[in-house]
């Protein structure tokens, strides 16, 4: 059930995680997200048994904080992958990632529905923009986000010059930003 | 507040925060300019969703275990690790910043670099290097240029070079390109984050023979 909810997929797997520790929502969700987390953590430098682990804490996480996920500020993907690259930082590179103040929105109101389906909205409507790039654009932005690898290493890895690889980029880009509108 | 900024981060630089690929000197430099801006964060949230959507459509999924959901649902029985605590507020020092020193501005451990200019040398991995800088009001930091990329963001008071004006929240990108001396504004000291990839160049004798000593 992989399919576009108007509320955004997979939220609903979280918030019953949250009120309710729905252990077959979480299943489901292990199913989707794991293996694709596993995959960015060896493509990422990880050996397979690192990134075995490594998922599994990443699952556990998103587990113990389902409290703070808010579906009017990221998709269930994007607070996945944010979770997946923060413990990625603190496994390869053994640093620690600075995080931005957290921002205070006032008494803790919950999200509004309308904010939550236009965020998600947007969030699939980038998904399908990102897919329809040429594939030399979409290898490279995959690179810089599965890679582990700035744009000066991607281009001493192709062969590219660094210009190129900046400018695609920015091709990349300019086309999503467009396709936003 | 943060509608006064002017001067932000790149694109580079915002995408690389989201992808994980800058040094954590520059993460702490992202961060901290994000506590502050608006604009820049919203930025940085969009990069995080394209991030979102390359691992929901990752061209291969790598198979998990056998016996991997019941090991993580035993993880989650285990119960979790206490978050760090969360620090007073300062009116100076955003969070990140608060982390790295230990608490608010009066707790920075300045070391004097000369010509009552400070500076305090923050723990990062060695990639880039991270520092305050306390500038005293109408003081310079001595005519230097860049092997590298400095940043340096405003945390009080104001200064100025050949470039502009830069206040608090504000970033000056700094390249082998330019060289410059940042002026403190008369009216109150300036405090600065400065974080680099290469060490600086200075352009008189005796920043030059300092610099080893100083970590500039
Ligand atoms: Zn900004
Ligand atoms: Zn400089």
């Amino acid at each position: 059930d992989d399919g576009c909810k108007p509320q955004g997929e997979w939220v609903a797997h979280v918030l019953r995680i949250r009120s309710a520790q729905d252990k077959p929502a979480f299943a489901e969700l292990f199913r989707h997200f794991a293996p694709r987390v596993k995959a960015f953590l060896i493509k990422s430098g990880s050996t397979p048994s690192q990134a075995e682990e490594c998922t599994q804490e990443v699952m556990a996480t998103l587990w113990h904080k389902a409290h703070l996920f808010d579906p009017s500020r990221a998709s269930v993907a994007t607070w996945v992958y944010t979770i997946a690259r923060n413990r990625r930082i603190d496994l390869l590179r053994k640093e620690r990632r600075p995080e931005p103040e957290e921002l205070t929105w006032g008494p803790e109101a919950e999200p509004d529905q309308v904010d939550i389906v236009a965020l998600q909205q947007e969030t699939a409507h980038l998904r399908k923009a990102l897919k329809a790039l040429p594939q030399a654009q979409r290898d490279l932005i995959e690179k810089a986000y599965f890679g582990d690898l700035s744009h000066r290493e991607i281009a001493a890895r192709t062969g590219l010059p660094l210009g190129t690889i900046k400018s695609r980029i920015r091709l990349a880009l300019d086309r999503l930003r467009h396709a936003m509108k | 507040m943060s509608n006064e900024i002017k001067h932000h981060l790149t694109d580079e630089l915002l995408m690389g925060y989201s992808a994980g690929t800058l040094p954590e000197a520059f993460n702490l430099m992202v961060a901290t300019h994000l506590s502050l801006c608006d604009a820049c964060r919203a930025q940085a949230e969009s990069y995080d969703t394209l991030g979102g959507c390359m691992l929901q459509d990752v061209s291969e999924t790598v198979d998990m275990a056998d016996d991997a959901l019941d090991a993580t649902l035993a993880l989650i029985a285990g119960g979790v690790a206490a978050d760090a605590p969360t620090r007073p507020s300062c009116d100076v020092l955003p969070a990140p910043l608060r982390d790295y020193v230990g608490g608010s501005v009066s707790d920075i451990k300045w070391k004097p670099v000369g010509m009552g200019v400070k500076q305090a040398i923050l723990p990062t991995s060695a990639a880039a290097s991270a520092r305050l800088l306390f500038i005293p009001a109408g003081a310079a930091v001595p005519d230097h240029g860049h092997k590298g990329m400095e940043l340096t963001m405003v945390l009080q008071g104001a200064f100025s070079d050949a470039i502009d004006r830069f206040a608090r929240g504000d970033v000056e990108i700094a390249d082998e390109d330019l060289e410059h001396m940042p002026v403190a504004d008369i009216s109150a000291d300036c405090i600065c984050l400065a974080v680099t990839d290469a060490p600086l160049k200075f352009n008189s004798l005796i920043p030059r023979l300092l610099q080893p000593f100083l970590r500039i």
